[in-house]
Protein backbone atom coordinates (compact mmCIF):
# COMPACT_ATOMS: atom_id res chain seq x y z
CA UNK A 1 0.00 0.00 0.00
CA UNK A 2 1.12 3.56 -0.59
CA UNK A 3 1.90 5.60 2.48
CA UNK A 4 1.58 8.80 0.52
CA UNK A 5 -1.52 9.70 -1.46
CA UNK A 6 -0.09 12.14 -4.02
CA UNK A 7 -3.48 13.31 -5.26
CA UNK A 8 -4.37 14.22 -1.71
CA UNK A 9 -1.02 15.97 -1.31
CA UNK A 10 -1.86 18.11 -4.35
CA UNK A 11 -5.38 18.88 -3.24
CA UNK A 12 -4.39 19.66 0.35
CA UNK A 13 -1.53 22.02 -0.55
CA UNK A 14 -3.96 24.91 -1.02
CA UNK A 15 -6.02 24.49 2.16
CA UNK A 16 -2.92 23.90 4.28
CA UNK A 17 -1.24 26.95 2.74
CA UNK A 18 -4.29 28.92 3.82
CA UNK A 19 -3.86 27.60 7.34
CA UNK A 20 -0.26 28.76 7.18
CA UNK A 21 -0.81 32.29 5.89
CA UNK A 22 -4.09 32.97 7.70
CA UNK A 23 -3.26 31.22 10.96
CA UNK A 24 0.31 30.28 11.72
CA UNK A 25 2.13 33.24 10.17
CA UNK A 26 -0.04 36.10 11.48
CA UNK A 27 -0.12 34.46 14.89
CA UNK A 28 3.69 34.21 14.85
CA UNK A 29 4.20 37.80 13.72
CA UNK A 30 1.74 39.33 16.18
CA UNK A 31 2.83 37.33 19.21
CA UNK A 32 6.52 37.82 18.44
CA UNK A 33 6.07 41.59 18.21
CA UNK A 34 4.03 41.74 21.42
CA UNK A 35 6.37 39.29 23.12
CA UNK A 36 9.44 41.34 22.21
CA UNK A 37 7.92 44.53 23.55
CA UNK A 38 7.02 42.68 26.74
CA UNK A 39 10.50 41.14 26.88
CA UNK A 40 12.15 44.56 26.72
CA UNK A 41 9.90 45.85 29.48
CA UNK A 42 10.55 42.80 31.68
CA UNK A 43 14.31 42.93 31.03
CA UNK A 44 14.42 46.59 32.08
CA UNK A 45 12.31 45.79 35.14
CA UNK A 46 14.72 43.05 36.14
CA UNK A 47 17.65 45.44 35.74
CA UNK A 48 15.90 48.10 37.80
CA UNK A 49 17.37 49.06 41.13
CA UNK A 50 13.92 48.84 42.69
CA UNK A 51 13.69 45.42 44.36
CA UNK A 52 9.92 45.19 44.13
CA UNK A 53 9.99 45.91 40.39
CA UNK A 54 12.80 43.47 39.70
CA UNK A 55 11.15 40.88 41.97
CA UNK A 56 7.90 41.03 40.00
CA UNK A 57 9.81 40.57 36.75
CA UNK A 58 11.82 37.69 38.20
CA UNK A 59 8.65 35.91 39.39
CA UNK A 60 7.01 36.34 35.99
CA UNK A 61 9.98 34.85 34.15
CA UNK A 62 10.17 32.00 36.63
CA UNK A 63 6.50 31.08 36.22
CA UNK A 64 6.58 31.30 32.42
CA UNK A 65 9.69 29.17 32.19
CA UNK A 66 8.57 26.76 34.88
CA UNK A 67 5.20 25.75 33.42
CA UNK A 68 4.25 24.12 30.11
CA UNK A 69 3.09 26.39 27.31
CA UNK A 70 0.09 24.11 26.74
CA UNK A 71 -0.92 24.62 30.36
CA UNK A 72 -0.55 28.39 30.03
CA UNK A 73 -2.80 28.25 27.00
CA UNK A 74 -5.39 26.19 28.92
CA UNK A 75 -5.35 28.63 31.83
CA UNK A 76 -6.06 31.57 29.54
CA UNK A 77 -8.71 29.78 27.47
CA UNK A 78 -10.40 27.43 29.96
CA UNK A 79 -9.31 28.93 33.29
CA UNK A 80 -10.07 32.63 32.96
CA UNK A 81 -13.82 32.10 32.38
CA UNK A 82 -14.01 31.06 36.09
CA UNK A 83 -13.17 34.70 36.83
CA UNK A 84 -15.79 35.93 34.38
CA UNK A 85 -13.22 36.56 31.66
CA UNK A 86 -14.21 34.70 28.53
CA UNK A 87 -11.98 35.15 25.51
CA UNK A 88 -12.32 33.91 21.96
CA UNK A 89 -9.77 31.39 20.73
CA UNK A 90 -7.67 33.93 18.81
CA UNK A 91 -7.26 36.47 21.64
CA UNK A 92 -6.55 33.60 24.05
CA UNK A 93 -3.89 32.23 21.74
CA UNK A 94 -2.27 35.64 21.24
CA UNK A 95 -2.22 36.39 24.98
CA UNK A 96 -0.82 33.01 26.02
CA UNK A 97 1.86 32.92 23.30
CA UNK A 98 2.89 36.56 23.83
CA UNK A 99 3.26 36.05 27.56
CA UNK A 100 5.35 32.97 26.88
CA UNK A 101 7.62 34.67 24.32
CA UNK A 102 7.95 37.66 26.64
CA UNK A 103 9.22 35.48 29.46
CA UNK A 104 11.81 33.63 27.41
CA UNK A 105 12.97 36.55 25.29
CA UNK A 106 13.36 38.83 28.31
CA UNK A 107 16.29 36.72 29.49
CA UNK A 108 17.99 37.08 26.11
CA UNK A 109 17.37 40.82 26.09
CA UNK A 110 18.58 41.21 29.66
CA UNK A 111 21.75 39.24 28.93
CA UNK A 112 22.38 41.32 25.82
CA UNK A 113 21.97 44.60 27.70
CA UNK A 114 24.39 43.37 30.37
CA UNK A 115 26.86 42.34 27.69
CA UNK A 116 27.27 45.92 26.46
CA UNK A 117 30.49 47.10 28.13
CA UNK A 118 30.24 49.47 31.07
CA UNK A 119 32.49 51.95 29.27
CA UNK A 120 29.70 52.54 26.75
CA UNK A 121 27.38 53.74 29.52
CA UNK A 122 30.13 55.90 30.93
CA UNK A 123 31.02 57.45 27.59
CA UNK A 124 27.36 58.23 26.90
CA UNK A 125 27.00 59.82 30.31
CA UNK A 126 30.09 61.99 29.85
CA UNK A 127 28.69 63.46 26.64
CA UNK A 128 25.56 64.36 28.58
CA UNK A 129 23.11 61.54 27.91
CA UNK A 130 20.72 60.43 30.65
CA UNK A 131 19.74 56.82 31.30
CA UNK A 132 16.88 56.68 28.81
CA UNK A 133 18.82 58.33 25.99
CA UNK A 134 21.82 56.11 26.69
CA UNK A 135 19.63 53.02 26.48
CA UNK A 136 17.97 54.13 23.28
CA UNK A 137 20.97 55.53 21.40
CA UNK A 138 23.90 53.52 22.69
CA UNK A 139 23.02 50.37 24.61
CA UNK A 140 19.96 48.90 22.86
CA UNK A 141 21.40 49.16 19.32
CA UNK A 142 24.41 47.17 20.51
CA UNK A 143 22.31 44.80 22.61
CA UNK A 144 20.14 44.08 19.57
CA UNK A 145 23.11 42.64 17.70
CA UNK A 146 24.08 40.50 20.65
CA UNK A 147 20.51 39.24 21.11
CA UNK A 148 19.87 38.27 17.48
CA UNK A 149 21.00 34.62 17.69
CA UNK A 150 18.95 33.75 20.75
CA UNK A 151 15.93 35.80 19.67
CA UNK A 152 16.06 33.98 16.34
CA UNK A 153 15.86 30.73 18.25
CA UNK A 154 12.84 32.05 20.11
CA UNK A 155 11.17 33.03 16.85
CA UNK A 156 11.81 29.67 15.23
CA UNK A 157 10.48 27.88 18.29
CA UNK A 158 7.45 30.15 18.23
CA UNK A 159 6.57 29.18 14.66
CA UNK A 160 6.26 25.58 15.81
CA UNK A 161 4.72 26.41 19.20
CA UNK A 162 1.80 28.12 17.45
CA UNK A 163 0.67 24.61 16.52
CA UNK A 164 -0.39 24.13 20.16
CA UNK A 165 -3.23 26.62 19.75
CA UNK A 166 -4.95 24.10 17.48
CA UNK A 167 -6.24 22.54 20.71
CA UNK A 168 -8.23 25.68 21.53
CA UNK A 169 -9.76 25.55 18.03
CA UNK A 170 -7.72 28.29 16.37
CA UNK A 171 -7.57 27.39 12.70
CA UNK A 172 -3.90 27.35 11.78
CA UNK A 173 -1.70 24.97 9.82
CA UNK A 174 -1.83 21.94 12.11
CA UNK A 175 -5.57 22.29 12.74
CA UNK A 176 -6.26 22.42 8.99
CA UNK A 177 -4.21 19.25 8.57
CA UNK A 178 -6.14 17.56 11.37
CA UNK A 179 -9.47 18.56 9.85
CA UNK A 180 -8.62 17.18 6.43
CA UNK A 181 -6.98 14.06 7.85
CA UNK A 182 -10.07 13.47 9.97
CA UNK A 183 -12.15 13.18 6.81
CA UNK A 184 -9.71 11.25 4.62
CA UNK A 185 -7.92 9.21 7.30
CA UNK A 186 -4.66 9.92 5.41
CA UNK A 187 -2.83 11.03 8.54
CA UNK A 188 0.71 10.48 7.30
CA UNK A 189 0.10 12.40 4.08
CA UNK A 190 -1.53 15.41 5.72
CA UNK A 191 0.84 15.68 8.66
CA UNK A 192 3.74 15.18 6.27
CA UNK A 193 2.65 18.13 4.15
CA UNK A 194 2.17 20.24 7.29
CA UNK A 195 5.65 19.28 8.50
CA UNK A 196 7.17 20.37 5.20
CA UNK A 197 5.43 23.73 5.46
CA UNK A 198 6.76 24.31 8.99
CA UNK A 199 10.21 23.25 7.93
CA UNK A 200 10.30 25.58 4.93
CA UNK A 201 9.22 28.54 7.07
CA UNK A 202 11.98 27.77 9.58
CA UNK A 203 14.55 27.40 6.78
CA UNK A 204 13.62 30.85 5.50
CA UNK A 205 13.91 32.28 9.00
CA UNK A 206 17.31 30.69 9.55
CA UNK A 207 18.49 32.19 6.29
CA UNK A 208 17.14 35.58 7.39
CA UNK A 209 18.94 35.22 10.72
CA UNK A 210 22.29 34.70 8.99
CA UNK A 211 21.72 37.73 6.78
CA UNK A 212 20.73 39.88 9.74
CA UNK A 213 23.73 38.79 11.80
CA UNK A 214 26.07 39.63 8.95
CA UNK A 215 24.45 43.02 8.48
CA UNK A 216 24.49 43.94 12.17
CA UNK A 217 28.09 42.91 12.72
CA UNK A 218 29.51 44.79 9.75
CA UNK A 219 30.94 47.52 12.00
CA UNK A 220 32.14 45.21 14.71
CA UNK A 221 34.65 43.03 12.92
CA UNK A 222 37.08 44.78 10.62
CA UNK B 1 42.95 87.21 40.78
CA UNK B 2 39.82 85.41 39.57
CA UNK B 3 38.66 82.12 41.11
CA UNK B 4 40.10 78.96 39.58
CA UNK B 5 37.88 77.24 37.00
CA UNK B 6 37.90 73.90 38.83
CA UNK B 7 38.18 73.39 42.52
CA UNK B 8 37.88 70.05 44.31
CA UNK B 9 38.27 69.96 48.09
CA UNK B 10 38.64 67.15 50.58
CA UNK B 11 37.71 64.22 48.32
CA UNK B 12 37.37 61.01 50.32
CA UNK B 13 36.41 57.70 48.73
CA UNK B 14 36.58 54.03 49.72
CA UNK B 15 36.02 50.86 47.76
CA UNK B 16 34.86 48.55 50.53
CA UNK B 17 37.60 48.52 53.17
CA UNK B 18 40.08 50.13 50.84
CA UNK B 19 40.38 53.91 51.24
CA UNK B 20 41.51 55.10 47.83
CA UNK B 21 41.14 58.85 48.38
CA UNK B 22 42.08 60.30 51.76
CA UNK B 23 41.27 63.97 51.41
CA UNK B 24 42.42 65.26 48.05
CA UNK B 25 42.40 68.85 46.83
CA UNK B 26 42.73 69.75 43.15
CA UNK B 27 42.68 73.37 42.02
CA UNK B 28 42.84 74.10 38.31
CA UNK B 29 43.04 77.64 36.90
CA UNK B 30 41.24 78.33 33.62
CA UNK B 31 43.33 77.60 30.55
CA UNK B 32 45.87 75.50 32.41
CA UNK B 33 46.99 71.90 32.13
CA UNK B 34 47.18 69.76 35.26
CA UNK B 35 48.80 66.34 35.17
CA UNK B 36 48.07 63.72 37.80
CA UNK B 37 50.88 61.22 38.14
CA UNK B 38 51.57 58.40 40.54
CA UNK B 39 51.89 54.64 40.85
CA UNK B 40 48.93 52.43 39.98
CA UNK B 41 46.49 52.27 42.86
CA UNK B 42 47.49 55.76 43.98
CA UNK B 43 43.96 57.04 43.34
CA UNK B 44 44.69 59.32 40.40
CA UNK B 45 42.05 57.83 38.10
CA UNK B 46 39.52 57.85 40.95
CA UNK B 47 40.22 61.55 41.50
CA UNK B 48 39.61 62.23 37.83
CA UNK B 49 36.37 60.21 37.82
CA UNK B 50 35.21 62.07 40.93
CA UNK B 51 35.44 65.35 39.03
CA UNK B 52 32.59 64.24 36.72
CA UNK B 53 30.73 61.92 39.05
CA UNK B 54 31.63 58.61 37.39
CA UNK B 55 32.74 57.82 40.93
CA UNK B 56 30.84 59.20 43.88
CA UNK B 57 33.16 60.21 46.76
CA UNK B 58 31.73 59.94 50.26
CA UNK B 59 32.70 63.50 51.13
CA UNK B 60 34.30 66.46 49.48
CA UNK B 61 33.17 69.22 47.16
CA UNK B 62 33.70 69.78 43.46
CA UNK B 63 33.09 73.04 41.67
CA UNK B 64 33.56 73.55 37.93
CA UNK B 65 32.71 77.03 36.70
CA UNK B 66 29.41 77.94 38.32
CA UNK B 67 28.29 74.39 39.11
CA UNK B 68 28.88 73.23 42.66
CA UNK B 69 28.49 69.79 44.18
CA UNK B 70 28.79 68.68 47.79
CA UNK B 71 29.29 64.92 47.80
CA UNK B 72 28.54 64.63 51.52
CA UNK B 73 24.98 65.84 50.81
CA UNK B 74 24.29 62.77 48.64
CA UNK B 75 23.45 64.71 45.47
CA UNK B 76 20.76 63.24 43.20
CA UNK B 77 21.35 62.11 39.63
CA UNK B 78 20.31 65.48 38.21
CA UNK B 79 22.81 67.40 40.28
CA UNK B 80 25.56 64.97 39.29
CA UNK B 81 24.70 65.23 35.61
CA UNK B 82 24.74 69.03 35.87
CA UNK B 83 28.31 68.82 37.13
CA UNK B 84 29.17 66.23 34.50
CA UNK B 85 27.93 68.60 31.80
CA UNK B 86 30.78 70.97 32.66
CA UNK B 87 33.46 68.55 31.48
CA UNK B 88 34.28 66.20 28.65
CA UNK B 89 36.18 62.96 29.08
CA UNK B 90 38.69 60.97 27.07
CA UNK B 91 38.99 57.36 28.19
CA UNK B 92 41.96 55.03 28.27
CA UNK B 93 40.17 52.58 25.98
CA UNK B 94 38.43 55.31 23.93
CA UNK B 95 34.93 53.87 24.49
CA UNK B 96 33.74 55.03 21.09
CA UNK B 97 30.25 53.90 20.09
CA UNK B 98 30.97 51.03 17.65
CA UNK B 99 27.58 51.17 15.92
CA UNK B 100 27.93 54.86 14.99
CA UNK B 101 30.11 56.46 12.32
CA UNK B 102 32.95 58.69 13.40
CA UNK B 103 30.84 61.76 12.61
CA UNK B 104 27.87 60.42 14.60
CA UNK B 105 30.16 59.63 17.52
CA UNK B 106 31.28 63.24 17.61
CA UNK B 107 27.75 64.64 17.26
CA UNK B 108 26.26 62.18 19.78
CA UNK B 109 26.56 64.60 22.70
CA UNK B 110 25.37 67.74 20.91
CA UNK B 111 22.47 66.01 19.12
CA UNK B 112 21.27 63.25 21.50
CA UNK B 113 22.00 65.01 24.80
CA UNK B 114 22.04 68.74 24.15
CA UNK B 115 19.33 68.75 21.51
CA UNK B 116 21.29 70.95 19.12
CA UNK B 117 20.28 70.94 15.42
CA UNK B 118 21.93 68.07 13.59
CA UNK B 119 23.20 70.13 10.64
CA UNK B 120 24.89 72.64 12.91
CA UNK B 121 26.38 69.90 15.11
CA UNK B 122 27.71 68.06 12.05
CA UNK B 123 29.37 71.17 10.72
CA UNK B 124 31.05 71.74 14.05
CA UNK B 125 31.99 68.05 14.30
CA UNK B 126 33.67 68.17 10.89
CA UNK B 127 35.81 71.08 11.96
CA UNK B 128 36.69 69.26 15.20
CA UNK B 129 37.67 66.20 13.18
CA UNK B 130 39.84 68.40 10.98
CA UNK B 131 41.26 69.82 14.20
CA UNK B 132 42.45 66.34 15.29
CA UNK B 133 43.63 65.51 11.76
CA UNK B 134 40.80 63.16 10.79
CA UNK B 135 38.74 65.24 8.35
CA UNK B 136 38.69 62.34 5.88
CA UNK B 137 37.44 59.76 8.41
CA UNK B 138 34.01 61.25 9.16
CA UNK B 139 32.15 58.40 7.48
CA UNK B 140 34.35 55.58 8.77
CA UNK B 141 33.40 53.40 11.70
CA UNK B 142 35.56 53.16 14.82
CA UNK B 143 36.66 49.60 14.04
CA UNK B 144 38.23 50.78 10.78
CA UNK B 145 40.60 53.18 12.56
CA UNK B 146 43.96 52.68 14.24
CA UNK B 147 44.20 53.04 18.02
CA UNK B 148 45.65 56.52 17.73
CA UNK B 149 42.92 57.61 15.34
CA UNK B 150 40.25 56.16 17.63
CA UNK B 151 41.66 58.11 20.54
CA UNK B 152 41.69 61.32 18.48
CA UNK B 153 38.01 60.75 17.63
CA UNK B 154 37.47 60.31 21.37
CA UNK B 155 39.07 63.73 21.90
CA UNK B 156 36.86 65.32 19.23
CA UNK B 157 33.79 63.73 20.84
CA UNK B 158 34.78 65.11 24.23
CA UNK B 159 35.26 68.62 22.81
CA UNK B 160 31.97 68.58 20.88
CA UNK B 161 29.83 69.33 23.92
CA UNK B 162 31.88 72.52 24.47
CA UNK B 163 33.00 71.57 27.98
CA UNK B 164 34.73 73.93 30.41
CA UNK B 165 37.32 71.27 31.23
CA UNK B 166 38.55 68.18 29.39
CA UNK B 167 39.46 65.19 31.54
CA UNK B 168 41.92 62.64 30.13
CA UNK B 169 42.19 59.22 31.79
CA UNK B 170 45.53 57.74 30.69
CA UNK B 171 44.75 58.54 27.04
CA UNK B 172 47.85 56.85 25.64
CA UNK B 173 48.30 53.89 27.99
CA UNK B 174 46.41 51.43 25.78
CA UNK B 175 48.17 52.48 22.58
CA UNK B 176 51.02 50.88 20.70
CA UNK B 177 54.13 52.99 21.35
CA UNK B 178 54.35 54.30 17.80
CA UNK B 179 50.82 55.72 18.04
CA UNK B 180 51.33 57.63 21.27
CA UNK B 181 52.90 60.65 19.61
CA UNK B 182 49.96 61.60 17.39
CA UNK B 183 47.62 61.69 20.40
CA UNK B 184 50.02 63.67 22.57
CA UNK B 185 50.56 66.16 19.75
CA UNK B 186 46.82 66.81 19.51
CA UNK B 187 46.65 67.26 23.27
CA UNK B 188 49.59 69.63 23.21
CA UNK B 189 47.96 71.77 20.55
CA UNK B 190 44.71 71.87 22.54
CA UNK B 191 46.67 73.11 25.53
CA UNK B 192 48.23 75.79 23.35
CA UNK B 193 44.75 76.86 22.27
CA UNK B 194 43.85 77.46 25.88
CA UNK B 195 41.71 74.41 26.74
CA UNK B 196 41.63 73.63 30.43
CA UNK B 197 42.81 70.05 30.85
CA UNK B 198 43.26 67.56 33.66
CA UNK B 199 45.35 64.60 32.53
CA UNK B 200 46.09 61.34 34.29
CA UNK B 201 49.23 60.11 32.58
CA UNK B 202 52.46 58.20 32.70
CA UNK B 203 53.95 60.29 29.90
CA UNK B 204 56.54 62.30 31.82
CA UNK B 205 57.78 64.11 28.73
CA UNK B 206 54.24 65.34 28.05
CA UNK B 207 53.90 66.46 31.67
CA UNK B 208 57.27 68.17 31.49
CA UNK B 209 56.55 70.04 28.26
CA UNK B 210 52.83 70.79 28.49
CA UNK B 211 51.66 70.82 32.11
CA UNK B 212 51.38 73.97 34.16
CA UNK B 213 51.24 71.96 37.36
CA UNK B 214 51.84 68.35 38.29
CA UNK B 215 50.25 66.53 41.23
CA UNK B 216 52.03 63.43 42.47
CA UNK B 217 49.59 61.07 44.21
CA UNK B 218 50.39 58.06 46.31
CA UNK B 219 48.25 56.12 48.76
CA UNK B 220 45.23 58.34 48.21
CA UNK B 221 46.89 61.66 49.06
CA UNK B 222 48.63 64.38 47.06
CA UNK B 223 52.21 63.83 48.17
CA UNK B 224 53.62 66.77 46.29
CA UNK B 225 52.58 69.32 43.72
CA UNK B 226 54.20 72.07 41.73
CA UNK B 227 55.31 73.14 38.27
CA UNK B 228 56.81 70.27 36.27
CA UNK B 229 60.13 72.05 35.88
CA UNK B 230 60.52 71.76 39.64
CA UNK B 231 58.57 68.64 40.64
CA UNK B 232 59.86 66.38 37.90
CA UNK B 233 63.43 67.65 38.12
CA UNK B 234 63.99 68.30 41.81
CA UNK B 235 61.27 66.44 43.72
CA UNK B 236 61.28 67.24 47.43
CA UNK B 237 59.54 64.14 48.71
CA UNK B 238 61.37 60.81 48.82
CA UNK B 239 58.30 58.99 47.45
CA UNK B 240 58.17 61.27 44.42
CA UNK B 241 61.87 60.80 43.83
CA UNK B 242 61.52 57.03 44.10
CA UNK B 243 58.59 56.97 41.65
CA UNK B 244 60.39 59.09 39.06
CA UNK B 245 63.54 57.09 39.49
CA UNK B 246 61.65 53.88 38.73
CA UNK B 247 60.12 55.41 35.59
CA UNK B 248 63.53 56.53 34.35
CA UNK B 249 65.24 53.27 35.09
CA UNK B 250 62.74 50.41 35.25
CA UNK B 251 65.48 47.79 35.44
Amino acid sequence: MNAIDWDLVRSSLGPLFQGLVRGTLPLTVVTFALGLALALLVALMRLSGNRLVSGVARAYVSIIRGTPLLLQLFIVFYGLPSFGITLDPWPSAIIALSLNVGGYASEAVRGAILAVPRGQWEAAMTVGMGRVTTLRRVVLPQAARIAVPSLSNTLISLVKDTSLVSVVTVTELLRRAQEIAGQSFEFFTLYGVAAVYYWVVCLVLSFGQTRLETRLSRHVAA
Amino acid sequence: MSAPLLEARGLVKSFGENRVLRGIDVVVPAGSVTCLIGPSGSGKTTVLRSLNGLEAPETGTVRIGDVDLDWAARPDARAVSRLRGQSGMVFQSHNLFPHLSVLDNVTSGPVFAQGRPRAEAQEEARSLLARVGLADKADSFPVQLSGGQQQRVGIARALATRPEVVLFDEPTSALDPELVGEVLQVMQSLAAEGWTMVVVTHEMRFARQVADQVLFLDGGVVVEQGPPSRLLVEPREPRTRQFLQRLLDPL
